[in-house]
């Protein structure tokens, strides 16, 4: 077992692409649920909306990339407002069956044979990244200690981790502002929110286009890396493993997301190389190597139960916020 | 009702000029249901709203008088919250209309309602438990540049409104007893220095008429009084008052106007004197034959 090969394969895949794609997955979440207290539960809607607009764009209409990148974030928000209007009068739960729902018939339409012609059916869309990585300044990849990157990867990280910062940002910006004032209280009581003359559907709405145009930009790195989109990486597993990354960093953080997400991707893969290795090497002779993918996610399930029993707060997350009386 | 208690009260009736004026306005009006006052602020007709087949509110007619502290009283499940959460439109009627300062209200959105001027409190109170006392107050400034998305992102654009409402914020809160709490999750805070809250919260709106529910439920008596004198202070600052009360005491003390509802219908006003000796609000209230043996008062319990 080379414990220095397993551990820098965690460093890189943990830094990697999966880790900035569920860091914005999950930024995008943050807003929703840690600053307005909506329940999304269709962020993977989000995410395939902008990786659609980037493979029809280019490799359904022969477009430029960046006109799907427009495409991308329009689709964003209109889908933020289909999902918004008609549900964000109701009670918090209408927009958690509301969202759920309809990331599923987002997948579902674009993996289906009618739509072949433009999505791509299952087997969804390739080559539309061309254009993309021909902006690759970097000529060689990186080595660096246990970390070694291609220079493609190199760039796509780059990019990812750009993104993650101007998203932080801008999520610091806001809620450092009457603006994000406005979204806590909406979290904490609606009722007396209105009652101060503040127009809270709007409020809402507004959040809700924001995190959505977050999660889209996950969707964009997504598709970049992959240089292909398939219906079925936006299943709902996208959308429950980014809640599961916001409730480990701490909700209403601004760095909660993407601790937690460096944390839950670095462990799930460092359970995974460590158990394969260990079984090949004949240390573990209970388990084959294919039963390795389910035990991993049985060690994740059990480190989020104990996570939730001793700092249900998350890492970041304030403990005397938690004993608050939620009313 | 302890003497020095009443001679308390009727002592703050003669004091001021404000009340002595609004007193002096209610004087001629005559104590009937619906009676119009001289100088109405709140001008209300035939309001209802029903839940299914039980009629919540059946208001003929109900005008509030500009500037003074109207109580709304009544028994249990008379409809008092019910007429609350229309007037300032937490809630749809089945019918009617209703005028504040000359615009109607009826039907309109609760966060107008608000900006209009009329802001309300509730009766379970809404403290915004994770955020500061300081910015549960903050919230409740009006016309905040920094609450729009693209403006809020450049401080350079509101931080000087913000400065000057934290200056107001923390005039308020010290006036309120709480200016030592400001930094603290208003989570943090006992029953009724919440309800001190919601109530300063209301006042950063600059409102022109507070709805108060129910401010005394749940507050200890040491801190009762401190909360009359603040809505007292109300009305010294040009507020109307509306409020829905329980405690006799606190109605008789400090109300201008009381309004009785019963089954959902103004049964009786009146300055506070005058309606608490009433015999249909007693009625209301106890029952119409609560002071008669049942062998003497000639109903049977078959005939009921």
């Amino acid at each position: 077992m080379d414990w220095n090969i397993i551990f820098g394969q965690a460093l890189t895949q943990g830094l990697g692409v999966q880790a900035i794609i569920y860091a914005l997955a999950a930024i995008g979440l943050n807003i929703h649920f840690g600053y307005t207290g909506l329940l999304n539960f269709g962020q993977a809607g989000f995410l395939a909306v902008g990786a659609y607009a980037l493979g029809v764009t280019v490799a359904t209409f022969g477009q430029s990339l960046w006109l799907g990148v427009a495409f991308g974030l329009l689709g964003s928000v209109i889908l933020a407002l289909l999902l918004g209007i008609p549900t964000l009068r109701l009670r918090a739960d209408y927009l958690a069956i509301v969202t759920i729902a309809a990331a599923e018939i987002i997948r579902l339409i674009v993996r289906s044979v009618t739509f072949r012609e433009t999505f791509g059916g299952s087997d969804g869309i390739n080559g539309f990244a061309d254009e993309f990585y021909a902006l690759n300044p970097f000529s060689s990849g990186l080595e660096l200690g246990p970390i070694s990157l291609t220079a493609n990867n190199l760039w796509i990280t780059v990019v990812g981790w750009g993104l993650v910062a101007i998203s932080l940002l801008l999520v610091f910006l806001a809620m450092r502002s009457p603006w994000g004032r406005v979204l806590k209280g909406i979290r904490e009581d609606e009722e007396a929110v209105r009652s101060l003359g503040k127009n809270v559907f709007a409020y809402k709405i507004q959040a809700l286009v924001f995190g959505g145009l977050i999660g889209t930009l996950g969707g964009f790195v997504f598709a970049l890396s992959n240089q292909s989109v398939q219906p079925d990486n936006y299943a709902t597993t996208i959308t429950f493993f980014a809640w599961a990354v916001l409730i480990l960093g701490g909700a209403a953080r601004v760095f909660g997301p993407v601790l937690g997400s460096l944390i839950f991707w670095f462990l799930l893969i460092f359970t995974n190389l460590a158990l394969s290795e260990a079984v090949r090497a004949g240390y573990i002779t209970f388990i084959s190597s294919t039963q390795v993918g389910q035990i991993r996610f049985i060690l994740l399930g059990l480190s989020l139960m104990l996570l939730m029993i001793y700092r249900p707060q998350g890492i970041l997350g304030d403990k005397k916020e938690l004993a608050l009386d939620a009313r | 009702m302890p003497d020095d208690i009443q001679a308390q009260a009727s002592n703050t009736r003669t004091l001021t000029p404000t009340v002595a004026a609004v007193r002096a306005a209610l004087n001629g009006v005559s104590n009937e249901p619906g009676v119009a006052k001289p100088d109405p602020i709140l001008v209300g007709s035939t309001i209802t709203r029903a839940f299914g087949g039980l009629v919540a509110v059946d208001v003929d007619h109900l005008e509030v008088q500009r500037g003074s502290i109207t109580a709304l009283i009544g028994p249990n499940g008379a409809g008092k919250t019910t007429l609350f959460n229309l007037l300032t439109g937490f809630d749809q009627p089945n019918s009617g209309s209703w005028e504040f300062e000359g615009r109607e209200l009826a039907h309109m959105r609760p966060y107008k309602v608000a900006r209009l001027g009329m802001v309300r409190t509730f009766q379970l109170t809404k403290a915004l438990s994770r955020m500061t006392v300081l910015d549960n107050m903050r919230l409740g400034a009006t016309g905040q540049r920094g609450e729009g998305f693209f403006a809020g992102l450049v401080k350079g654009l509101w931080g000087a409104q913000e400065a000057a409402n934290t200056t107001r914020a923390e005039e308020i809160l010290s006036r309120f007893n709480l200016a030592e709490k400001s930094a603290d999750f208003a989570g943090s805070l006992s029953g009724g220095q919440r309800k001190l809250l919601e109530m300063a919260r209301a006042l950063m709106t600059n409102p022109v008429m507070v709805m108060l529910d129910e401010p005394m439920a749940g507050v200890n008596p040491a801190l009762t009084q401190s909360l009359l004198g603040h809505i007292k202070d109300l009305r010294e600052q040009g507020m109307t008052v509306m409020f829905v009360e329980h405690d006799m005491d606190m109605v008789r003390d400090i109300s201008d106007w009381v309004v009785v509802m019963a089954q959902g219908r103004i049964i009786a006003e009146g300055p506070p004197e005058v309606v608490m000796g009433d015999k249909v609000v007693v009625d209301a209230y106890l029952g119409a034959h609560h002071d008669q043996a049942l062998t003497e008062s000639g109903v049977s319990l078959q005939e009921d």
